[in-house]
This record gives C-alpha cells, sequence and structure tokens, in this order.
C-alpha cells in the first residue's frame, strides 16, 4: 500500500471510531436514565419497548433514507448517521438496563428499603451495582452492532470505514472492500475485548 | 401506664379483593418478644411489614412508640427498627463486613467506629471477623448469612426487631443452634421483639407471648404455657405438629 492509502485508512478509522463512539454515548445518555424511569412504571414500559423493538427492525439503509429529510436531525452527513445510529443502540441499553434492574432480588430490594434507604440509595448502592453486568452486556453488543452498522454512514455522507467498503463496491475491487471491513471487524473484536475487560475489572463481584 | 412499644389498632388490610388482615389489634410491650405463629396466608408476614412501613394499613392504624407509621418519617421511623428475613436479604455485590456496616455507613459515621461497631457484632453471632468479614454472601453457609443478617439488623442498636421465619430456610440443626443463639442475645439485648414463624416448636421455645393469627384475625394470644393448654381448634391443630406419636 502507498503511503497516502495508509494515510486515508487511518483517518476513516478514525472517523468511525467517532461516529461510534458518539452515538453510543449519546444513546446511554438517553437509554440508561429512561430504563430506570420505566423500571418503575410497567404501562409506559411496554410501550417503550414496543417502539425500540419496532425502530430496531428498520433497514439501516432505509433508516438513512426515512433522516434524510427530516429537518434538525436530518440532512447529508455525520449527524444523520449519528442519529440512525443512535436508534439502533436504543434497544440492547433499554432492554438491558431493565433486565438488570427488574431482576434484582425483591428480597434484596425490601431489605434496603426496610433499612431505611431512600429511593435514590437503593438505586445508586443497590440496583445499579447489581445490574451493571446485564447493563453492560447491553453495551458490548450496542458497541459491535454500532461498528457494523456505522459502515453504512457512508452511504448518506457520514464517513468512516464505509467509504472503501462501497468504493470498492463501485469499482468492482475486493481488495478495497477487505481493507474497510477487516478494520471494521477488528474494531468490533477490540471494543467487546476491551468492554469485557473492563467489566471484569470494574464491575464484578465474586 | 406506658404505651406499647408497636400497637395495631383495628387495622384492615386488603390486597387485590382479599382480606388479609382483619380489624387486627394487639399491643406488643417493651422487651416482649411476640412470635406471631400462623399457617401460611393467615396474614403474619404482613403484620410484620406494617411494622416498618413497608405496607400501610387501609383502616386503622400502626403505632410505633406511640406515633402512628403514616405520621412517622420512613427513614428514622425504618432505623428504629431492625428487619431480618428468610435467606437474609443481604446485599450479594458487598462483603459480609459491607452487609453489617449498611445501616452505620448511611447514617455516615466514622470509620474506626463502624470497624469496631462490625467486630463487636460479628463476636456477638458467632461469626469471628478475621474469617468472615471480607467474605461475600454467596461464600456463607445459610447459618451464616442468616448470622450475619441478624448483624446487620443490629448494627445501630435499634429498639425494635423484626424476624420474618427468619430461621426457615435451614437444617434442624443449624436451626436449633441459632435459635438458642438468639435466646442468648435476648438475655444480653432485651429488645423488643416481633417474631413471624409457623413452626410451632420455634414459637413455644422463644416466645414470651404467642399470638395466633388464622384468616386473619387473631385468634389467641397468651404465654407459651398458657398456648399449650388452649382449647382452640387453630391452638391444637398447631400442637399437634410438636405433639410425638404415643
Amino acid at each position: 500500500m502507498r503511503p497516502d492509502q495508509w494515510q486515508e485508512l487511518f483517518s476513516l478509522s478514525l472517523e468511525h471510531v467517532v461516529l461510534v463512539c458518539s452515538s453510543i454515548g449519546i444513546a446511554c445518555a438517553i437509554a440508561i436514565p429512561g430504563a430506570i424511569l420505566l423500571s418503575r412504571k410497567p404501562t409506559p414500559r411496554r410501550t417503550a419497548l414496543a417502539v425500540a423493538n419496532i425502530l430496531q427492525t428498520i433497514p439501516s439503509l432505509a433508516m438513512f433514507g426515512f433522516l434524510i429529510p427530516i429537518p434538525l436531525i436530518g440532512g447529508i452527513g455525520k449527524r444523520t448517521a449519528i442519529v440512525a445510529l443512535v436508534v439502533y443502540a436504543l434497544l440492547p441499553l433499554v432492554r438491558n438496563t431493565l433486565t438488570g434492574i427488574l431482576g434484582v432480588d425483591p428480597a434484596v430490594r425490601e431489605s434496603a428499603i426496610a433499612m431505611g434507604m431512600t429511593p435514590g440509595q437503593v438505586l445508586r448502592q443497590v440496583e445499579l451495582p447489581l445490574a451493571a453486568p446485564t447493563i453492560m452486556a447491553g453495551l458490548r453488543i450496542a458497541t459491535v452492532t454500532s461498528i457494523g452498522t456505522a459502515v453504512i454512514a457512508a452511504a448518506i455522507g457520514g464517513g468512516g470505514l464505509g467509504v472503501l467498503i462501497f468504493r470498492g463496491i463501485s469499482f468492482n475491487d475486493s481488495r478495497q472492500i477487505l481493507l474497510g471491513a477487516i478494520p471494521a471487524a477488528v474494531m468490533a473484536l477490540l471494543a467487546d475485548e476491551g468492554l469485557g475487560w473492563l467489566e471484569r475489572r470494574f464491575l464484578r463481584y465474586r | 401506664m406506658m404505651p406499647a412499644v408497636v400497637e395495631f389498632a383495628n387495622v384492615t388490610y386488603a390486597v387485590g379483593g382479599r382480606v388479609v388482615l382483619c380489624d387486627f389489634n394487639l399491643a406488643v410491650e417493651e422487651g416482649e418478644t411476640l412470635v406471631l405463629l400462623g399457617r401460611s396466608g393467615s396474614g403474619k408476614t404482613t403484620a410484620l411489614k406494617l411494622v416498618n412501613a413497608l405496607l400501610v394499613p387501609q383502616r386503622g392504624e400502626v403505632r410505633v412508640e406511640g406515633k402512628p407509621t403514616t405520621k412517622w418519617d420512613l427513614v428514622p421511623l425504618r432505623r428504629r427498627i431492625g428487619y431480618v428475613i428468610q435467606e437474609a436479604g443481604l446485599f450479594p455485590h458487598f462483603t459480609v463486613e459491607q452487609n453489617v456496616a449498611l445501616v452505620p455507613s448511611l447514617e455516615k459515621w466514622d470509620a474506626a467506629r463502624t470497624r469496631a461497631r462490625v467486630e463487636e457484632l460479628l463476636a456477638r453471632v458467632g461469626l469471628p471477623a478475621a474469617q468472615f468479614a471480607a467474605r461475600y454472601p454467596r461464600e456463607l453457609s445459610g447459618g451464616e448469612r442468616q448470622r450475619t443478617g441478624v448483624a446487620r439488623a443490629l448494627a445501630n442498636d435499634p429498639p425494635i426487631l423484626l424476624f420474618d421465619e427468619p430461621f426457615g430456610a435451614l437444617d434442624p440443626v443449624t436451626r436449633l443452634d441459632l435459635q438458642k443463639h438468639f435466646l442468648a442475645l435476648r438475655e444480653q439485648l432485651r429488645k423488643t421483639a416481633l417474631f413471624v414463624t409457623h413452626d410451632t416448636r420455634e414459637a413455644l421455645l422463644l416466645a414470651t407471648r404467642i399470638a395466633l393469627l388464622s384468616q386473619g384475625s387473631l385468634v389467641f394470644t397468651g404465654t407459651p404455657r398458657e398456648f399449650r393448654q388452649s382449647r382452640l381448634p387453630e391452638a391444637q391443630s398447631f400442637l399437634e405438629t410438636v405433639a410425638l406419636p404415643a
């Protein structure tokens, strides 16, 4: 490979990482507090999960198509790509946060309340720490799928490794396709391993 | 006369159309161990949860130290009431030491005082701190978990203790061991205790007074000796469970 090709690969990889990190960050900021609220309210919980399920079934190319004409969040470029990636990350994050919190042993929660812990203390000291491994599993799923989906972002000018893949497809050049696909796959493996390591390091109690 | 430490006054509690407790009246005096005895579904656990306001009565009121639970601030009310349940309800992500130190840490005791208190309590319940403090609940036997639960409930020296079938899941030998320990602790601590069980032997052994519940109503109160002599059919049914075959 020529030096300018290495340089392009590097800058597209970086773009890819930025797309994924910012969308996962935004998705966490929406999904985790949202799921905590939903864990207290069974009726909106069903509605919210249904909506998240439906959003998940929209094919990613169609999703980008839908978003382009929408003012403020739509258009061509990174912003639209990030919005779509956020939407896809919501379901695993909301679902796993809910599963984690609702899965806390009722006897543990009850004894926490009976010892005079406030709802905030129960959440921070009992529910969230016990739900953390499940939430973390959701974060890993969301991150890995997001690295894959972000490839499609190139179709609407979002940049990232998808640029190489789409170029390879249009020039019928499998070398270019692999040049985009292999780093994306490596990135997904590294992200999963890295998050797994963080989980073992900080979230596991024996 | 001193007001009762815990008093149920015309308490009715229903859930989903089923009346769990019906016009329930009972006063618990300072220092006594009142055992609520009854079959499953007789309302005894509900009665217990009304004391620390995990549940609130639909009619009547439960008074703790003379004040209705609905008028209490919930945090100080619950800090005056230790609560021990079956399987202990320990926090699985906390060590034994952290579990026992929970209420002190919520009340922001300094580290030295907390540590000393935890060591004292663990010694009291027969779990030497050097050996057990750093363990997690899953690394304990059922009996050890239950002892930890008792230590945790005693941490800030609450005047009232609630026990909800704390020894129900233990094997008979361990259970007797903990029951004896309970009696010894009672001699040292002189707390007011409400103890829920469906085990006649346990009731006769631990109670200073027995309250028998049947289908949400109080059908008998009296000392264990009086209970043994009761002619009530429900009391007879419970006594039969400990009678040896002739």
